[in-house]
């Protein structure tokens, strides 16, 4: 079922789609960072697909690659009742990639959390900021280089008199 | 009108929580008010954030089951089978048929008592105490059979990979048709007290409504959702376990608002009612662990008697269960809708990135949308059926 659409998002989008590929079930399309609001659009609005669910996104950190950063989505068809995954590739110490809030109002708070924890700015988000630490935080848990036993530190508050 | 544009009038700001008891746990919404109405809220989360993921990365797939009690702490049986099942996906292994209809019976043993938390305690927000007590009364009498089966009350951590942990304890059967039939008289008691009440219906009714294309786009699941008219459910839509074996429908509600999203969770507690007697019923005997998936502890008595048993015991606990390279998304449905696990693995024992799909992360997130230009009590009384937990919301 899901086999299908990567082979339309071959077709249709031919060159920005990087990689496919197909484990336990779960059907995966690497794209291109700089299609990633078009092709989500199509594979909301194209019938047949109809993806109009975000159900995840997320980032991650292979700290070893060039292209060190992915983000992650996955997208579901309540009409349709098909899942795909769609992913980009990020490189470079301040990533940034296209936001699909306008696609899916859902991806806000998804994406200020890949922001605040793996510090992926996403283009053209209405109100980026840190959603799970606090706004004093210094870096991003997430990302593999950050330890995990280190202790951040707390700010004092502010007296109140 | 005239006299309202002659008085001079501010907005003004209210900080709900983090620390109130109508708040259910940690959450805080900074409201801007005109009056008692509610003209912005911006809702701050992470209070009770606590680098789940990132403490999973450090720990073997098997001790990571733990802290899944720690998501939805009303239901944590259910974070536990949805946890096993995405490192069962990731392994490519199956689970026994009796471990797979225990883990049907206790997900919804679990989901009637999360219902019932969520329904009594959002009650009480109304002002209605004398149905807490109707429904904590019966869950106490389920919990007597959880700690029977589990060991523990709260942090259960009963399954395993492959399997689960124990097999059921003897008169489990007896004792939870007994639970469910002293439930069904609860529930009996509770909608006589709410289902013609006028307090409650007006407090309920075209309150904090979510059209379906709305709820839809804010990637609502579960009961939410459904309320709204969505008739998606994970164990319907792409059956899991042996519920494809089961007969349950799914209630959905017309309008979206509180009263349906309250209403939908009623009938649901009926259905798993239905789902566990016919588990009861057909469970299968045999094995509750797989052992060839080589994920489950070998038998005690090869452990001490056989080089083999020792050998394959010790890398488990050190370096634990090792699945091949890869990436899956495993999801079920927990009792507030699609918990997803998604899980990336590098070959090692470890996961090298575990993302938690709470369900409540996006029912929160439209809370906003839900409480525009209501009243602060509207506002108290939707954020109870949306049935935030903040463990899960936090991580």
């Amino acid at each position: 079922m899901s086999q299908a659409i990567l082979e339309q998002l071959r077709a249709r989008f031919g060159e920005a789609i990087i990689e496919t590929h197909n484990f336990r079930g779960d059907e995966t399309a690497i794209v291109r960072r700089e299609q990633i609001v078009p092709l989500c659009q199509w594979l909301k609005a194209t019938p047949g697909i109809e993806c109009n669910m975000l159900i995840d996104l997320c980032g991650v950190d292979y700290s070893e690659r060039a292209e060190r950063f992915e983000v992650v989505y996955h997208l579901y068809s309540t009409t349709q009742k098909h899942r795909v995954r769609v992913k980009v590739r990020l490189a470079g110490e301040a990533p940034q990639v296209d936001s699909v809030v306008a696609v899916w109002p859902a991806a806000n708070w998804f994406e200020r959390e890949a922001f605040d924890l793996f510090g992926i700015t996403f283009v053209g988000h209405p109100h980026l900021k840190r959603l799970l630490t606090f706004d004093e935080f210094e870096g991003h848990p997430l990302r593999k280089d950050y330890p995990v036993n280190r202790r951040p530190k707390i700010p004092t508050p502010d007296p109140l008199m | 009108m005239a006299m309202t544009d002659a008085l001079h009038t501010h907005h003004m700001h209210l900080n709900m929580g983090p620390s109130h008891p109508t708040m259910h746990g940690t959450l805080r919404v900074l409201l801007t008010l005109d009056g008692e109405r509610i003209v912005g809220a911006e809702p701050e989360i992470g209070y009770l954030h606590r680098c789940f993921e990132k403490e999973s990365e450090d720990h073997t797939y098997t001790q990571v089951i733990p802290y899944t009690d720690r998501l939805n702490y009303v239901s944590p049986l259910l974070n536990n089978v949805g946890y096993c099942m995405a490192v069962e996906k990731l392994l490519g292994i199956t689970v026994p048929p009796r471990a797979q209809y225990i883990r049907v019976i206790i997900s919804e043993l679990s989901r009637i008592m999360d219902h019932l938390v969520c329904i009594a305690t959002n009650v009480v927000d109304l002002g209605a105490l004398t149905n807490y007590w109707y429904f904590f009364n019966v869950r106490e009498l389920m919990y007597v059979w959880v700690e029977a089966l589990t060991g523990a009350r709260l942090t259960n951590t009963y399954t395993r990979i492959g399997g689960v942990a124990r097999d059921l304890p003897e008169g489990f059967a007896k004792g939870v048709r007994g639970a469910l039939l002293e439930m069904r008289k609860a529930v009996k008691d509770v909608m006589g007290l709410l289902r013609k009440n006028r307090i409650f219906l007006d407090r309920t009714r075209d309150v904090g409504v979510i059209s379906r294309e709305d709820a839809i786009a804010y990637g609502f699941t579960g009961p939410c959702l459904r309320a709204s008219g969505e008739p998606y459910d994970v164990r319907k839509a792409h059956p899991y376990l042996c519920y494809d074996e089961l007969q349950f429908d799914i209630p959905i509600g017309e309008v979206g608002d509180s009263f349906d999203r309250i209403m939908v969770r009623i009938e649901e507690i009926d259905q798993s009612e239905r789902l566990i007697h016919q588990a009861l019923d057909k469970i299968p005997d045999g094995p509750i662990i797989n052992p060839a998936g080589r994920s489950a502890l070998p038998p005690k008595h090869e452990v001490y008697n056989s080089i083999e048993g020792l050998i394959r015991h010790f890398e488990l606990i050190m370096f634990g269960v090792k699945p091949p390279v890869g990436e899956v998304y495993s999801y079920t449905e927990a009792a507030n809708g699609e918990l997803g696990f998604y899980l990336v693995s590098n070959g090692t024992g470890k996961p090298y990135r575990l993302k938690v799909r709470p369900p409540c992360f996006a029912l929160f997130q439209a809370y906003p949308h839900l409480i525009k230009g209501s009243l602060i009590a509207d506002a108290i009384a939707v954020l109870g059926n949306l049935n935030i937990v903040a463990g899960e919301l936090d991580r």
